[in-house]
């Protein structure tokens, strides 16, 4: 093994280079990204960048020393266009080919869009340093901001802009923000914060369209007919994994790049981060998680599987991630989506504690407002399998 | 091995007490990391090298000596 490349300059590409380095690669390391900033973090982009607490220097994910002390071949600022895992070969933008003999795929997701909306000046989505700066050149108080989507980066985004006096109203299609994902109970919790805000919440709010005069937007459209004003629109419906550039590679896509438990796609072919669709043999499924953690966990499995294949373990971990809005913050554990049961605990207050169940065993942990470390005991417990009865059990005691 | 915190960029995952409790703790009321020790005994490095790593806000810095 004397060639690795890393497609993707992320966290997750970023800590699978760190981590191979870190554990005595001697060979090349290639980190590719189609983003010319040096590695920078995601999370804080819908929350102290836009707030204007942080500069965007405050964002790098090493310095530019750690990263020189790390020996890379940085190829920034341009694509990988196609994958040819015969040859062992990553094709580039620029019309340059990298080879290998195991390529990383971190190539992460890419924000939404709503249908229609290219180059309408106005309308944003969230997801690189440009989009946060660009939304936030244009907030300042009295503006009006409709936020389509009321998942977590939506969410983040109101809460960030409302404390500038932006004027901000969220448009959700269900019944409560985030229900599907957290239930009920949490996604009224959530909705509710808003509202506590001054932020309005339109919820089973259908968008049909956005309305335009002279190429800027001028409001939301619903399906109900109302057309909500906006000076600016941000579009928070989702993401979609970066796997476009995989098609004719023979590797296995479906929403995600597949992989199997230990993040392996096919022979010297691995997955990390929010791209990966990979088999969690903690709870019996595959998933692809977009969060943060996952992402820096998952790079260093997989640099230390590509070392030691033969020492290669099951990626299990227990998933994690935080929300950070109106001055709370909200963590999880686990793997919350298809749960059968979101079990309220606690709702004091500005408290939230919900168990989910999935069939007869606690699989994710979701609170707000409370004691962080008191959250590790959930943790254990769901890292443990423990069953439902038994978990709520011993938690109220 | 020298290590330090950046308190103000940390999220209170706790990734780095669960990796190396004798060097990491949270604090009680909003979970933000306190550095126990910031000259781990050797036999601790990897553990803190992981915790590094894994931090979800790139908030601890190693100084390797």
């Amino acid at each position: 093994m004397n060639r690795i490349v890393v497609v993707g300059a992320s966290a997750g590409g970023l800590a699978t280079a760190e981590a191979l380095r870190r554990a005595g690669f001697a060979g090349v390391i290639t980190l590719v990204g189609d983003e010319p900033e040096l590695p920078y973090d995601r999370p804080p982009l819908s929350k102290q960048l836009l707030s204007g607490e942080w500069e965007p220097g405050d964002l790098e994910l090493r310095s530019a020393t750690d990263l020189d002390a790390l020996k890379l071949e940085l190829r920034l600022g341009v694509r990988a266009t196609s994958l040819d895992t015969s040859r062992r070969r990553v094709l580039l933008a620029d019309d340059t080919e990298v080879s290998y003999d195991a390529v990383v795929v971190a190539t992460g997701v890419r924000a939404r869009r709503l249908p229609g909306t290219d180059g309408v000046a106005g309308v944003h989505t969230l997801r690189t340093l440009p989009d946060a700066l660009a939304l936030k050149e244009r907030l300042r108080p009295g503006r009006r901001l409709v936020i389509v989507g009321a998942g977590f980066v939506g969410a983040e985004v109101a809460a960030s802009v409302r404390a500038l006096g932006a004027d901000v109203t969220v448009l959700e299609s269900g019944p409560v923000a985030l229900g599907a994902a957290v239930g009920e109970a949490a996604g009224r919790y959530l909705t509710g914060l808003h509202d506590e805000h001054g932020v309005r919440v339109r919820t089973g709010a259908a968008v049909t369209a956005i309305a335009q005069a002279a190429g800027r937007v001028t409001g939301v459209e619903l399906a109900d007919g109302t057309v909500i004003p906006a000076d600016e629109v941000l579009v928070a419906v989702g993401s979609a994994p970066n796997t476009e550039w995989l098609a004719g590679s023979g590797l296995t896509v479906h929403n995600g790049l597949v992989c199997d438990q230990y993040c392996a796609a096919a022979p010297g072919v691995y997955g990390v981060g929010d791209v990966a669709r990979w088999e969690n043999p903690l709870f019996g499924t595959t998933m692809r998680v977009e969060h943060r953690t996952n992402a820096a966990e998952q790079g260093l499995a997989v640099a230390r599987t590509l070392l030691d294949p033969a020492a290669r373990r099951p990626f299990a971990p227990v998933p994690y991630f935080w929300s950070d809005q109106y001055g709370i913050r909200f963590q999880s554990y686990g793997h919350l989506r298809d749960h059968d049961e979101a079990l309220v605990l606690d709702a004091a207050g500005h408290r939230l504690l919900v168990a989910y169940r999935k069939d007869d065993r606690l699989v994710g942990v979701l609170a707000a407002g409370g004691t962080p470390k008191t959250l590790r005991a959930w943790r254990a417990l769901i890292a443990a399998a423990t069953p439902w009865t038994a978990a709520i059990t011993s938690t109220a005691a | 091995m020298k290590v330090s915190v950046a308190a103000e960029k940390c999220v209170a995952a706790g990734q780095c007490v669960l990796l190396a409790p004798a060097v990491f703790d949270q604090r009680e009321e909003d979970g933000v990391v306190v550095l126990l020790d910031e000259t781990p005994a050797p036999e601790l490095g990897d553990a803190v090298r992981e915790s590094a790593m894994v931090c979800p806000a790139a908030a601890i810095h190693l100084a390797e000596s």
